[in-house]
């Protein structure tokens, strides 16, 4: 009793000063508060924006998790410590203490910056501009570190952090009002301004790039590849990576992407309950599929050639984008959010099957880079209020014809 | 073509304190209170002053803007206070009741034999055309137009609702009369809709075009029966009438008396025996209300209509001038710890997330006030067409309101809609956002810009 009657008694004192959206946002994170409904519906439903953010971010949990065994175990798989999975899934190579102290330790600053700087511009804006600390960046913060490179240094994260959550949310008005995803704002900051961290097949691994300056300073030590497997395919090197592997993630890439079983659980749990559109991640699927299956066909047909240099991702069996890459963590966390993505049903589908299509597509022409699924997610967000508004104009062209029906 | 509306969007809010089926004689209250604010948009003229002495079913007050428009008193006695707000606004006219209630005499009238013209002078000077409601705009009908139909609910699916098929039993004679007279005000058609299951004495009536009406709350509201049926395009419009209402309607035919009783459900979780009683319009519920097990230190919100778009009222409130139930619930002023991201077992919701409402589809909820959490911007999308059965975009429709864009406003469908429709959008709003109010506001604004 005494701990809620103190927060009452300091919400009371603070009301109506400047530190109070500050003050609220972390008295509300203890408790829901005592705020009744007025004029309106006398009663509400349970949920409130707190309670959907966490859904989602519980459903980001494993990736999470695995993204810090992952990190490990590309570390000392490369150095050649331990040797690759055998087991399936639950392999101990994998699921090891070794593994996870690595990632763990190397993840953790991510995380910490990513909300540490974003949650602390947003609690400023709250307190400047007098509105509540929106939650929207509780996911968003959660999402940074599993989008980035495990190597990429602190500094460009706080950098890019502060970039997307000024430039990509604030300044429209915080959480709702944002036309881009915060997340791939950031990202696609990252990608813009420093490239070299953000692509090539030094940064997937932890040490990689380290290692390669080592080199370069006359040691002796093997190089450590840390090649995507789009990086492969996409200079037609060979990938020595089962479907198996991909699917379970055991793979070098971004920090949360790779786990496309985990990814499938965590969307499956954002379906069920109801805080992700099934409709995008489902369009947005068979999207990808199409594109993937329309290159696959343009290669059969013998169009294109093992010269070309886009032969190694064209040829890439179809369904095969789905699992490398990040396709699916895109789909599933990305294309959801429900601010910067279609908002009227109808919309929903075309908005996730070009997200799909359109990625795929990217990803295998994109010469410098061989990934699609942020830009194509970046561009569909802009498109987006576009769909909706022929989709609504539908409903607007169907209330005028019955008017006219009746008058004349 | 079936006749029959079925709907699936939508939600049943199955709510703890549904009125047993007795009927009570509740103590006749000494005062009545007839709140302007209970019209929407009518500035109220007076016709008495305080002090004067009026007789049941005299008019008090006319619309300043149509002097036709007459507003009677529930009872005879004597008009004790003017009750005023801010700049004068007049809030309430209050009357205090004679022992012995006298009825002013607005004569029989053989509905069959008179015209429209008749009917509708009839109406007005008797105050009953304030039973009448438009749409668009969701305000008293205007007298100079002619609706191109008539709809009446008989089957309210609102939480705790009082069960219409109950409260008219053997009111056929009184319900045929007002059927009969308004629709001779109507070239079209009297749209009436009863519950699926239901014997609603609604059903026999002559005159009528017959709708039965199934799934989840809101099948019951008139505005979703439009929708359904007939919907409202620019320039039309169409009249609702609460089926209680064409009783009183019915009875001033019948016998020329002005006979404001209401059988009004009391119900909520905070009533220890909810039921039905006889009152009148616009009379105090204090009585009433502690009468009857309803905890006179408890923390409770007394409402003047249902949970979802009734009018709160204080313990010395007074029955809505259109409402037919009281529902009093506890208030939830009170913290909860960690209730953001807690399981929730004992709330209603229409996600998954943690909630777990949809285990237990029949379970009877005991919900307080709480608006379970802070106001937000507009986020999630998709859940409010979930619930929403109307054919219009409800998110679209809401923010074109709120940046007032009345060209938007016109092609969504604000023509069709009143708050009432956007009361389960409210209920399930993520954000926590005002949706009635914000939809009272964009037809007010239209109202203005338009007219």
């Amino acid at each position: 009793m005494g701990l809620k009657q103190n927060l009452h008694n300091l919400k009371e004192k603070y009301k109506g000063t400047k530190i109070a959206p500050a003050f609220n946002a972390l008295h509300t994170f203890l408790y829901t508060p005592n705020d009744t409904a007025r004029g309106g519906t006398h009663i509400k439903a349970a949920d409130d924006l707190k309670r959907t953010m966490n859904t989602v971010i519980m459903a980001l949990i494993p990736c999470l998790i695995f993204g810090m065994f992952n990190a490990g175990y590309q570390h000392y798989l490369a150095v050649g410590e331990i040797q690759a999975v055998t087991n399936g899934f639950f392999s101990s190579e994998f699921w090891n203490l070794q593994n996870f102290v690595l990632g763990f330790w190397k993840i953790l600053p991510l995380l910490i910056i990513s909300y540490g700087v974003g949650l602390g511009i947003e609690f400023l804006f709250a307190v400047i501009k007098g509105h509540e600390v929106e939650e929207g960046y509780l996911v968003t913060g959660m999402l940074v570190p599993l989008i980035v490179p495990i190597d990429i240094p602190w500094w460009m994260l706080i950098v890019a952090v502060a970039f997307g959550v000024v430039i990509g949310k604030e300044v429209f008005g915080g959480t709702g009002m944002n036309i881009l995803n915060p997340a791939l704002t950031i990202r696609a900051f990252l990608f813009f301004a420093y490239p070299t961290w953000m692509s090539g097949d030094k940064v997937w691994v932890q040490g990689a790039v380290e290692r390669t300056k080592e080199i370069a300073n006359g040691s002796t030590a093997d190089a450590i590849s840390g090649e995507t497997i789009l990086g492969s395919l996409a200079q037609s090197h060979p990938v020595d990576y089962s479907v198996m592997d991909m699917f379970f993630g055991f793979i070098p890439g971004s920090v949360g992407e790779t786990s496309t079983l985990l990814i499938l659980l965590g969307g499956l749990f954002l379906i069920f309950t109801k805080v992700g559109s099934w409709r995008i991640m489902l369009s947005a699927t068979l999207g990808a599929l199409v594109m993937g299956y329309i290159f696959n066909v343009v290669v059969d047909a013998g169009w294109i050639t093992e010269t070309s240099k886009f032969y190694g991702l064209m040829s890439t069996e179809f369904w095969h984008h789905l699992i490398i890459g990040g396709m699916a963590f895109g789909i599933v966390y990305m294309a959801t959010d429900p601010v910067t993505g279609s908002q009227t049903n109808k919309g929903k589908w075309i908005y996730g099957f070009l997200i799909g299509f359109i990625s795929i597509m990217i990803r295998v022409f994109n010469p410098a880079y061989p990934e699609g699924v942020m830009l194509a997610i970046l561009l569909m967000n802009v498109f987006a209020p576009t769909i909706d508004h022929y989709v609504v104009q539908g409903n607007v062209k169907k209330r005028l014809k019955r008017g006219k029906l009746k008058t004349a | 073509m079936s006749n029959d509306i079925k709907i699936k969007k939508g939600l049943d809010i199955k709510l703890k304190g549904e009125a047993e089926k007795t009927i009570e004689k509740a103590v006749l209250s000494n005062f009545y209170t007839l709140r302007p604010e209970d019209f929407h948009g009518v500035i109220p003229r007076l016709i008495y002053k305080e002090g004067a002495k009026v007789k049941a079913g005299e008019p008090i007050f006319h619309d300043k803007s149509n002097e036709a428009v007459k507003f009677v008193s529930p009872v005879s006695g004597e008009i004790i206070e003017i009750a005023r707000g801010e700049k004068r606004r007049i809030v309430g006219i209050k009357i205090q009741a004679d022992k012995e209630q006298i009825f002013q005499d607005y004569g029989k009238m053989d509905v069959n034999a008179v015209d429209a013209d008749t009917i509708k002078a009839h109406l007005l000077a008797s105050g009953c055309w304030t039973f009448i409601k438009q749409r668009p705009y969701d305000i008293i009908a205007k007298t100079d137009q002619s609706p191109k139909a008539i709809f009446i609910s008989g089957y309210d699916s609102a939480p705790l609702a009082a069960d219409l098929d109950y409260v008219l039993q053997g009111k056929e004679a009184e319900l045929q009369a007002a059927i009969t007279a308004v629709g001779k005000l109507t070239d079209g058609k009297v749209h009436v809709s009863v519950g699926a299951k239901s014997n609603s004495p609604l059903a026999g009536l002559s005159g009528i075009t017959l709708h039965k009406v199934s799934g989840p709350h809101p099948c019951g509201n008139v505005g979703t029966q439009i929708n359904k049926i007939d919907p409202v395009n620019k320039g039309e419009t169409v009249w609702t009438i609460h089926a209680q209402d064409l009783v009183i309607i019915g009875e001033l035919l019948l016998t020329g008396k002005f006979n404001a009783e209401r059988i009004v459900a009391l119900v909520g979780s905070s009533v220890k025996k909810p039921r039905y009683f006889v009152t009148k319009i616009a009379s105090e519920v204090a009585t009433m209300i502690y009468d009857n097990g309803v905890d006179q230190n408890g923390n409770d919100r007394i409402i003047s209509g249902n949970v979802l778009s009734g009018k709160q009222i204080g313990p010395d409130g007074y029955l809505g001038y259109y409402n037919n139930i009281l529902t009093i619930i506890p208030e939830g002023d009170d913290y909860e710890l960690f209730g953001w991201n807690k399981p929730i077992f004992d709330k209603i919701s229409t996600s998954r997330a943690l909630t777990f409402s949809w285990l237990t589809p029949n379970k009877v909820y005991d919900l307080d006030t709480n608006m379970n959490g802070e106001h937000r911007n507009f986020v999630l999308t998709g859940n409010y067409e979930e619930v929403f059965p109307l054919d219009i975009y409800p998110l679209q429709i809401l923010k074109s309101c709120m940046y007032q864009d009345l060209d938007e406003m016109e092609a969504l469908g604000m023509y069709e809609v009143a708050p009432e429709d956007f009361a389960l959008t409210e209920f399930i709003c993520v954000s926590k956002q005002p949706h009635q109010k914000i939809i009272r506001e964009g037809l007010d604004l239209m109202i203005e810009e338009i007219g």
